[in-house]
């Protein structure tokens, strides 16, 4: 229950003022500029954009700053400025196979056409801290050789060849949609849900919460055999038909990283041995998000595959409905919230229960008593 | 029609105000929801090509967007006004009344309502808004409307409505809280009958 | 036969600009429009306006298509004392963008000035994108890995 209690203006209007001055910090040093977020904390931007289902690098560097540094609260509050938004429509798939890509390397076929191209990657790195980014160093730019211009073909492609993977589409491929079936954005969840909308729900999803229920699937609970058959981080072009053009327009490019796992598969009563896939997909660069969504996408198909359904990861209901971190601290941070009307009607009930167990127990000393 | 002259229609005859506007309507739909039967200005400025009316016009710009199928019915339909609605609002116009938000139509072509899309169980407001053009909303024959928001009974006297209007109100009733709210357009007067007024034919003083 | 093909020529000619635009930063649009004198007046239709499109992926990378999340968009319709009308449609937030792109469209389109767009504006435009994606692909290409086997033992 609610009740509404005036007061405590002047109270909120200072802590606001508070927490200015502590987002502010030390005024002997140079406020942060948005710019920089975007340049030299870019996978912080990415994580908000990602999780905040919202492309807009400038933006998310603006909720960072604002919530000083807490992604949750800059997600939150990239969220809140989206609801502002009319939309205007929905852009074509973007084509991942046509990648501008930065990075792309594959756990499972050392020479693949296009090769390993480990791009800015930490792997490799020695995780040691550097002392020199303390200052100001000049950084040299990021030698280059020729490119030979192969294409990088999809590893999936490459096992279908053999027809040794299953394909995207299991049906007739001019029997494919062309639409969603669903929209979270617009439309109450319900289950059991279509892949589409889970992908798009593991897309914002939070990225600790996917990684630790990838995580649970490789220690066994609700084992999928996987390897990394391709990453891949680059720009993808995104395009949208135009009404009033009659034709599509390119809108620019975004960053996007992209796992596919491959997954051993035994087969079913139906299906042959084969391997299976699980498919990440997220804005900005976020290989860790990216595969843990793969993981748990595959996990999610436990049903359609004919798997038993043991492990937490295999739960659409469960997985699904706890991802969004916007909602799950939403819920549990209210419970700060002034519950004092609750409160007292629960103290009371504890004390009328604590009055009746004293006295019963006071009742059967005295039948005790009596007795003896 | 060219392909130009197809475009400028397109992108005239919007909103002066787009903001305002928008409010405005909007407003207007509410308040004449919330008062079922009671008439009101629809403060807009639109231009809609033929032949949909400016009332219905302002209407779909305010509400429609790429999430709100649109219906157009005889009377209201054209290639100028598919590309002026896909221009100003970005809804896409469905073949199907009942998988329509909203639906635009001439009282002289209404479709039946049970083809309409009348929500479900679950969500009695995913069903159809239906915008009927009438020739006018006072001089016609007079109905009776009861229901949340009219104190007692209201008489409403639009012009032009099928003959069975009434008979099919009260047997969509039955399906409350499924069910299409109304509102009836005028030029840019308009009021609305919203699935939970109950409307009848005053019988007794037509008999007198 | 001949009139359909001249607008999917004129659709094309006039889709790459747009592209381009679309691709390139607001200050250097502005830079290459300066090159062309006073631009003509032209009436806000609509906008320049920001929302969203929703950005679709595919699953397994070439299956059906899923919402992968929106992006902010900025577009603007603008219309010239001719009544040429010029759209425009781009990533981000910057409206002078999208309503300078919007400008240059419906010159574009108009044709008297075409010509003079194409020179100033969409090709110095398109070599710089050409030129970033190049940089991209080369530094990429600098930490391809190239395996070699080391000999083990001999005959």
């Amino acid at each position: 229950m609610y009740v509404a209690v005036k007061g405590g203006e002047a109270a909120i209007a200072n802590a606001h003022k508070m927490l200015a001055d502590r987002r502010r910090g030390d005024r002997s040093l140079p406020s942060i500029t948005v710019e920089q977020l975007v340049e030299q904390l870019a996978l912080a931007v990415d994580r908000v954009m990602a999780e905040a289902s919202l492309y807009a690098p400038e933006l998310a560097a603006l909720a960072v700053k604002q919530a000083r540094g807490d992604m949750i609260e800059a997600i939150f509050l990239l969220r809140a400025y989206r609801t502002t938004l009319p939309r205007f429509g929905a852009s074509q798939p973007v084509e991942t196979g046509e990648m501008i890509a930065e990075r792309r390397v594959s756990a499972t076929y050392k020479d693949l056409p296009g090769g390993q191209v480990l791009g800015p990657t930490f792997d490799y790195t020695h995780r040691l801290l550097d002392p020199a980014l303390v200052g100001d160093e000049a950084v040299e730019a990021a030698p280059a050789r020729e490119s030979e211009g192969e294409p990088l073909t999809r590893v999936a492609d490459i096992l279908a060849q053999e027809d040794l993977i299953e394909r995207a589409y299991a049906g007739d491929p001019t029997e494919m949609p062309q639409e969603p079936s669903g929209d979270l954005t617009r439309e109450p969840m319900e289950f059991p849900m279509a892949r589409d909308l889970r992908l798009q729900a593991l897309a914002r999803g939070d990225e600790g919460f996917l990684l630790a229920l990838g995580y649970s699937t490789q220690r066994g609970y609700g084992r999928t055999h996987p390897f990394a058959g391709e990453i891949r981080i680059g720009e993808v072009e995104v395009e949208v038909d135009v009404p009033e053009l009659g034709f599509a327009v390119s809108l620019g490019r975004i960053r996007v990283t992209e796992c596919q796992m491959v997954n051993q598969f035994a087969g079913s009563a139906k299906l042959p041995p084969q391997f299976t896939r699980g498919y990440g997909l997220v804005f900005g660069q976020s290989e860790r998000k990216a595969m843990a969504m793969a993981l748990v996408d595959r996990s999610l198909r436990a049903g359609e595959l004919g798997e038993d359904r043991v492990a937490p990861a295999q739960d659409e209901e469960f997985v699904i409905s706890h991802a969004d971190n916007v909602q799950a601290t939403g819920f549990v941070e209210h419970l700060k919230l002034p519950h004092y009307v609750d409160f007292q009607a629960e103290l009371d009930l504890v004390r009328r229960m604590r009055a009746e167990f004293e006295a019963r127990q006071r009742s059967e000393s005295d039948t005790q008593e009596a007795a003896e | 029609m060219t392909e130009a002259v197809l475009s400028t229609l397109a992108v005239s005859g919007g909103f002066n105000d787009p903001v305002f506007e928008a409010q405005g309507v909007f407003r207007a739909l509410m308040d004449a929801t919330a008062r079922p039967g009671t008439l009101h200005d629809l403060p807009a400025s639109v231009a809609p090509p033929a032949p949909l009316g400016p009332g219905s016009g302002a209407i779909a710009v305010s509400m429609c967007d790429p999430d709100t199928p649109v219906w157009l019915g005889d009377g209201a339909d054209s290639e100028g006004v598919r590309a002026w609605l896909s221009f100003q609002c970005g809804a896409p116009v469905v073949q199907e009344p009942d998988k329509s938000t909203f639906a635009f139509v001439r009282a002289g072509a209404m479709p039946a309502l049970n083809a309409l899309a009348l929500g479900t169980q679950e969500y009695p407001d995913r069903s159809t808004t239906l915008v009927v053009e009438v020739e006018a909303l006072e001089g016609g024959p007079r109905l009776i409307l009861e229901g949340p928001g009219i104190d007692g009974q209201r008489t409403v006297k639009p012009m032009g409505l099928p003959e069975d209007f009434a008979a099919q109100r009260s047997a969509s009733r039955a399906l409350f809280p499924r069910g299409v709210d109304i509102v009836l357009v005028a030029g840019l007067r308009m009021m609305a009958l919203p699935r939970s007024t109950v409307v009848s034919h005053d019988n007794e003083t037509e008999a007198g | 036969m001949r009139e359909a093909e001249a607008r999917s020529e004129a659709e094309a000619g006039l889709k790459r600009l747009m592209d381009v635009l679309a691709a390139s930063p607001g200050d250097e649009i502005a830079a290459c429009a300066a090159a062309l004198g006073a631009l003509p007046e032209s009436i806000p239709v609509r906008g320049p306006e920001i929302g969203l499109i929703m950005v679709r992926g595919r699953i397994g990378g070439d299956g059906a298509p899923f919402n992968l999340g929106e992006a902010a968009v900025t577009r603007a319709t603008v219309r010239l004392a001719g009544g040429t009308v010029g759209h425009a449609y781009a990533l981000g937030q910057d409206r002078a963008k999208a309503r300078l792109s919007a400008v240059l469209a419906a010159m574009w389109s108009d044709g008297a000035r075409r010509a003079d767009i194409e020179a100033q504006v969409l090709a110095p435009l398109a070599a710089a994108r050409a030129d970033e994606v190049s940089r991209v692909k080369r530094e990429a290409a600098a930490t391809r890995v190239d395996f070699f086997t080391m000999v083990r033992g001999d005959d």
